[in-house]
């Protein structure tokens, strides 16, 4: 986790920013002059506190994606590694390669064997080249498949932890097949026979993010947007223009209050105050606590009830009128 | 102001204005031939002409519906709409429509340049079209099949809610008259005018294609050019046989979008029908003219 020396700020962060380097000045004197400055300090924390609720309780749909997207924002194996014990990553999709943009593996979730896959992003800049910043190739959705066959094999539970600005559009991706691998995931999802809980931590791009995301549950965390195009592509083919993101954002309705109220998820997950990113170990705990009880609340129902419940749900999603 | 309009098809599909609202005014022609009310189809005026985009021959509009809307010099593959194909495939050009009473509605209220309920109220009145796909169901040499079509013109063949509905409800009436299924695609890939509301659309027509599997009904899918996004994510790579027309693009990404992330040029034939079948992703490819013979031999194999 960043401490307070080393944290990025988004531009309406930068009140924070602001509030952090004062309380440094603070210490700074408090070390210099031995006056007592804790009364000050302590007001400043609060005041960090303050403006942290402040600034997420009126953000714009494009301040979210923008938070989805904070580099300091914990990813899928920040998660596993703070909800799980005894995790054993497994690599490879027995094909063609192993995508490091898509990663998975079983894990003891509060003693119990589930299998946890998710895009994972990297942490710096080469590893965000090596993590191909989230987009995964064919091998990785096909690795994902593997992996949740192997859950389906074991009968243990699949989680999905989603965060991608959408699946890679390379040449070798077409030639391998993206299209292909990703409609594989989504039929195969549909008729897995182990529970199946998708959570979007981060960025829910399209078809990238719905090839490791059809479930018996699907949530989005607080500060996260889930929708068929990126704000910016969207921009760029319906108002031919990079500049109109922030309308785009608004237009595709793609924040977790929009999704839930049209009722395409099942919940919206909460975050630590300000975001994810003040603080992983409450971010982890809170997705812990909500995973726990769905996955015993799931595990009630036949296998083929589930599957059969699953093709309801999506089933009828969508809008239309019959003239 | 109105050409950027224009080719706004062209941009769902990703292409590099290659299209027939951007190519030539020769398209110019062939559209109005087209887009004239299907009703009044028959009477295209004869003396109309037209001009292959890709070895500029040129013939009359009528010579050109006798090829099926192929070049009869180079057998470049026009784009066609639903009640060609229908008419095409069908025994005797006879089928039977069904749930053409859906239609879109914007219920997100998005509006870009161009208000959502603006777009679909100027396609309505412009065409006969509801929506991008049309269902019918009738005979291929005596085989009952339900075919699902796509129409372009109809904001790029682009997948939405009623897509989706009318892909499901065509499974649903497959299982109950044990049909066969195909579905020919044209398509930009998901309307983003429809927001996530699109891209679950997906996860809907694959869950009931899981449906139509476990009652063994054959489903064949026929991608034709363009065949992009969504579709190429979802049911379009599903098929029990995945089958295309000659020198269709056919890709998951846009060779726009590919070609500004890679930085590179794009090899010659990239994400054409050829291409797909040598990477394994094609059962075979087939001339409009020989698809009826084959589709029948197909379900001839799928029935014995």
């Amino acid at each position: 986790m960043p401490t307070n020396a080393n944290r990025q700020f988004l531009d309406f962060e930068k009140p924070i920013k602001d509030l952090i380097e004062e309380i440094e000045h603070a210490k700074h004197r408090q070390e210099k002059t031995k006056i007592d400055m804790s009364d000050v300090i302590q007001r400043l924390d609060q005041s960090i506190l303050d403006k942290r609720k402040e600034i997420t309780r009126s953000l714009s749909s494009w301040q979210r994606v923008q938070l989805s997207r904070h580099p300091d924002r914990p990813y899928t194996l920040k998660y596993i590694e703070k909800m799980t014990t005894n995790f054993v990553e497994l690599y490879g999709d027995r094909n063609v390669k192993d995508d490091k943009a898509m990663v998975g593996g079983f894990a003891s979730l509060d003693g119990e064997t589930v299998m946890i896959i998710g895009q994972q992003k990297g942490i710096n800049t080469k590893m965000r080249q090596l993590r191909n910043f989230g987009m995964a190739n064919p091998e990785g959705y096909r690795k994902a498949l593997r992996l949740m066959r192997l859950a389906e094999k074991f009968n243990k539970p699949v989680i999905t932890l989603i965060d991608t600005p959408g699946a890679f559009p390379g040449l070798e991706a077409e030639e391998r097949g993206q299209g292909e691998a990703i409609a594989r995931n989504i039929y195969e999802m549909v008729r897995l026979k182990v529970p199946v809980i998708c959570v979007i931590i981060g960025e829910g791009a399209s078809g990238g993010a719905l090839g490791i995301g059809v479930g018996d549950k699907v949530f989005m965390m607080e500060n996260t947007w889930y929708t068929v195009i990126s704000p910016e592509s969207c921009s760029s083919i319906l108002w031919r223009s990079w500049d109109k993101k922030e309308v785009a954002a608004e237009q595709l309705r793609l924040t977790a209050d929009k999704m839930l109220g049209f009722g395409l998820i099942d919940g919206i997950i909460p975050e630590p105050t300000g975001g994810a990113h003040w603080d992983y170990n409450e971010s982890a705990r809170i997705l812990k606590d909500y995973l726990v009880p769905v996955i015993k609340e799931l595990k009630l129902t036949a296998p083929e009830q589930r599957t059969n419940n699953r093709i309801e749900k999506f089933g009828k999603m969508g809008f239309w009128e019959e003239v | 102001m109105a050409k950027q309009f224009e080719d706004f098809d062209a941009n769902l599909a990703g292409e590099e204005g290659k299209t027939e609202e951007t190519k030539t005014s020769w398209f110019k022609r062939i559209k109005k031939g087209i887009n004239t009310k299907t009703s009044e189809k028959k009477e295209t005026p004869e003396g109309l002409w037209a001009k292959c985009p890709e070895c500029n021959y040129i013939c009359t509009v009528t010579e050109l519906r006798e090829h099926l809307f192929v070049c009869p010099k180079c057998s470049y593959h026009h784009r066609i709409s639903s009640q060609e194909y229908f008419e095409l495939l069908y025994d005797n050009g006879q089928f039977t429509e069904l749930f053409d009473n859906i239609r879109s509605k914007d219920f997100l209220e998005f509006t870009d340049l161009k208000p959502y309920k603006k777009r679909l109220e100027d396609i309505w009145s412009k065409t006969d079209l509801k929506d991008s796909m049309r269902v019918a169901t009738g005979t291929i040499y005596g085989h009952g099949i339900v075919i699902a079509c796509m129409d372009f013109e109809f904001i790029g063949g682009s997948l939405g809610s009623v897509m989706g509905e009318k892909f499901s409800r065509a499974v649903d009436y497959c299982i109950a008259h044990k049909q066969a299924y195909m579905v020919i695609s044209k398509s930009g890939g998901a309307r983003m005018m429809e927001s996530a509301f699109s891209l679950m659309q997906l996860a809907k027509t694959s869950g009931k294609l899981s449906q139509l599997s476990d009652a063994k009904l054959p489903y064949i899918s026929l991608l034709t050019d363009p065949t992009f996004g969504g579709i190429s994510a979802s049911f379009g790579m599903l098929g029990d046989l995945n089958i295309a027309e000659p020198g269709a693009l056919i890709g998951f990404a846009g060779p726009r979008v590919i070609k500004e992330t890679i930085k590179k040029d794009l090899p010659e034939g990239f994400q054409r029908s050829e291409f797909i079948l040598e990477h394994g992703f094609l059962d075979f490819i087939v001339p409009r003219k020989g698809l009826k013979d084959k589709l029948g031999v197909v379900l001839g194999h799928f029935k014995s």
